[in-house]
């Protein structure tokens, strides 16, 4: 117990002495999650819109590869970017391995499923229920998905704070394609396995309380700017 | 007003199936341009299956259904009324402007159309509630101004008024029956009898997926020519 009280301590020590490393990697892990998670949703919310609204061959098995990409290792993920975008890989000449970039790539490979499938079953609950609607007014298909996508945005935000969720913890992939490297590609989770690894538990301990504290505060701004439980049902 | 008409409308050897089970057994109809056309008959005979399948949300098994012009033309020119109204998760005067949102209309011409839609249908003070606490009645209101925006030649309904109280059926009618008088062709089902006998200038009843009668009202009313469509107007129950 006396370490995590520690921990705690630290955490405000650290806030409130406004340390600029500190401040750097928290703006840092900021940018490279908030960047993966618009990117992701671009990509991920017309994807489920897509499954949801279109009848084709291969939907089912598309659904049933989608799911199960929710459960990507995010090691894996790491190492198959690194090896894409290393010196001698076929991305190599963007020479982007080890920036934030990078590790923008691999958190929107890890989270772009997770956002399209939770997109999927709430588009496609609202697609049961307007179907006949939207066929009768004779709706072309892009209409379609826009008016689902709009009139479901409440749901899809849950979608995109889990993508979220997912990746402002996430270590495994940003440590392989970022390397970890002080003022360039850390962040709160690197920072954290590498005081630990360390020994210095506070530290890490403190840099933990601050993540999760990271965490909490964006759900609770973004549900504040859009107002969910405020009016109406959804 | 547009100087060709999608109708008459024929239905030539119609069938359709859902799930091996025979919903509509080869009927033939014309619609001609004008009126309100009432379908009647029991539970399960086919009445809505019949609606959508004119307004092409099912397909023929076999036979055909043809308008008085290409499908696609067709299409754009008729409004559904759903027997349980789909609210969509907008404002009631979203809701009702969404049709014309949807053909191109700039936002704030569909919305002072649809605001003025709102106060016909009696729902000028709900503009800004949301769609899904509107009551049964009011839901109903709704989904006919919406149908009847894009001004359709063709309006179907299926049994709009089940469902409610007096109050709002007069209501409706009333709604109806001013649409119908400028010019929009309607083909409904009810099982009201009284209603149909207030709104109907012909009637279609149909029997366990066949098609019994089709005669002007009077006919109907009076003399039907079937012995189901006698039976059901004596208020027997057609097995």
């Amino acid at each position: 117990m006396n370490d995590i009280w520690l921990g705690l301590l630290n955490a405000f020590k650290l806030i409130l002495s406004f340390d600029a490393d500190l401040f750097e990697i928290v703006l840092l892990s900021l940018q490279v999650t908030l960047s993966a998670v618009l990117i992701a949703s671009l990509i991920g919310l017309p994807l489920g819109a897509l499954l949801a609204v279109n009848r084709f061959r291969f939907r089912r098995a598309a659904i049933a590869l989608l799911n199960s990409l929710m459960g990507l290792p995010p090691v894996v993920v790491g190492l198959i970017v690194y090896i894409l975008f290393s010196r001698s890989g076929p991305l190599g000449v963007f020479g982007l391995l080890f920036t934030p970039t990078a590790m923008i790539i691999a958190q929107v490979i890890i989270i772009t499923p997770l956002i399209a499938s939770i997109a999927h079953q709430a588009l496609r609950d609202l697609w049961s229920e307007y179907h006949d609607l939207l066929i009768s007014l004779n709706t072309s298909k892009r209409q379609r998905m826009m008016t689902l996508i709009w009139d479901s945005r409440r749901s899809l935000l849950t979608a995109s704070l889990a993508g979220f969720g997912r990746a402002i913890g996430e270590v495994g992939a940003i440590m392989i394609v970022g390397g970890n490297i002080d003022h360039v590609t850390r962040v709160l989770t690197t920072a954290i396995a590498l005081e630990t690894g360390k020994g210095d538990f506070a530290l890490a301990l403190g840099l933990g309380f601050i993540l999760i504290g990271l965490a909490i505060a964006v759900n609770m701004a973004i549900h504040a700017l859009s107002r969910t439980e405020r009016t109406g049902q959804w | 007003m547009v100087s060709t008409t999608i109708l008459p409308l024929r239905l030539e050897n119609a069938v359709v199936r859902k799930r091996g089970k025979l919903i509509i057994d080869a009927i033939s109809l014309t619609f001609e341009p004008t009126g309100m056309t009432i379908v009647m008959g029991p539970n399960g005979a086919g009445k809505t299956t019949l609606l959508r399948l004119i307004h092409g949300l099912e397909r023929p098994r076999s036979g055909r259904v043809s308008w008085n012009c290409s499908a696609d033309d067709a299409q754009s020119r008729q409004a559904f009324v759903f027997q349980t109204p789909i609210m969509m998760r907008r404002s009631v005067l979203d809701n009702i402007a969404y049709p014309l949102t949807v053909r191109g209309s700039s936002k704030s011409e569909a919305r002072k159309q649809a605001a003025d839609w709102a106060i016909n249908v009696g729902l000028g003070d709900a503009l800004q509630l949301e769609a899904a606490n509107l009551s049964g009645g009011e839901r109903q209101k709704l989904a006919i101004a919406r149908a009847l925006i894009g001004k359709p030649d063709i309006l179907f309904l299926d049994e709009p008024t089940t469902n409610l109280d007096g109050k709002s059926t007069r209501e409706i009618e009333a709604i109806l029956q001013s649409a119908h008088s400028s010019g929009t062709r309607m083909i409904m089902t009810t099982h009201d009898i009284g209603q149909a006998r207030r709104l109907a200038t012909e009637v279609v009843f149909l029997n366990k997926g066949r098609l019994c009668e089709h005669s002007t009202a009077e006919v109907f009313f009076e003399g039907p020519h079937s012995d189901a469509a006698r039976a059901y107007l004596n208020g027997e129950i057609l097995e």
